[in-house]
């Protein structure tokens, strides 16, 4: 099917790549159905969740996983059963990403992930039962400290 | 100081200055019980998580159009 997008122009879009979130997302229930897109570059850990009743509805999301090393979630059991999960290895995690103007304030949601069971395409974004991870998770930052961490656990291998 | 008023359904939940929840674990009539989860001195502010996260989610979709190639450099 063919969808004029916010970001993308018309593009066509591959009907079994649809991704059912029967709950739509908070702020957006009425809108259920959504595509991962990502921008030419497969390497990068953003990508576009695309909704497919509105073309001009789309996030920029992130793999949280590939920005913060230790994200470490417990998937809920409402994910588990709504999206009837089989296999850790079936699950995309994607944190939804606000991109202000200025781009090196970027936040990710690192306390409400879309949880997508690729298997099934099926998805919905969790509220975490953990006090451990923030709605506004600096982007640029963390991935500062992770360099640092990274520079201060080499240093010691050296000696 | 400021005063506010939510309303909240059973398993509803609200969180407080990242460290503590308050669930509606129960409600019977008038009578609301109410799980915290909180250090025992702590600086309180209510928040409602949805509420949060859909504004969240709104200000995510009002990103412009941006390369995301070029959202790290």
């Amino acid at each position: 099917m063919l969808l004029k997008t916010k970001h993308f122009g018309e593009i066509n879009i591959d009907e079994t790549k649809i991704i059912d979130f029967k709950d739509g997302i908070p702020g957006f229930e009425n809108l259920k159905r959504y595509v991962v897109l990502y921008d030419g570059d497969e390497t990068s850990p953003f990508r576009w969740l695309q909704n497919v009743d509105d073309g001009q509805l789309a996030f920029a999301v992130v793999n949280p996983f590939l920005i913060l090393k230790d994200y470490d979630i417990e998937i809920p059991g409402e994910a588990v059963e709504g999206l009837d999960i089989e296999k850790i290895e079936d699950v995309m995690v994607l944190s939804i990403v606000v991109v202000p103007e200025d781009i090196s304030k970027m936040t990710m949601n690192l306390k409400a992930p879309v949880i997508i069971n690729t298997k099934n395409n099926k998805g919905m974004q969790v509220v975490l039962d953990t006090d451990r991870y923030s709605v506004r998770h600096y982007i640029v930052e963390e991935l500062r400290r992770q360099e640092v961490n990274a520079g201060a656990c080499s240093d010691k291998k050296e000696k | 100081m400021q005063v506010l008023v939510l309303t909240r359904k059973k398993n509803e939940s609200i969180i407080i200055n990242d460290n503590i929840e308050i669930t509606i674990v129960d409600v019977q009539g008038e009578q609301v019980r109410i799980g915290i989860n909180a250090p025992k001195s702590v600086s309180i502010y209510r928040k409602e998580i949805f509420l949060e996260i859909q504004a969240e989610n709104k200000k995510a979709a009002e990103v412009k159009n941006v390369d995301l190639k070029d959202l790290l450099k």
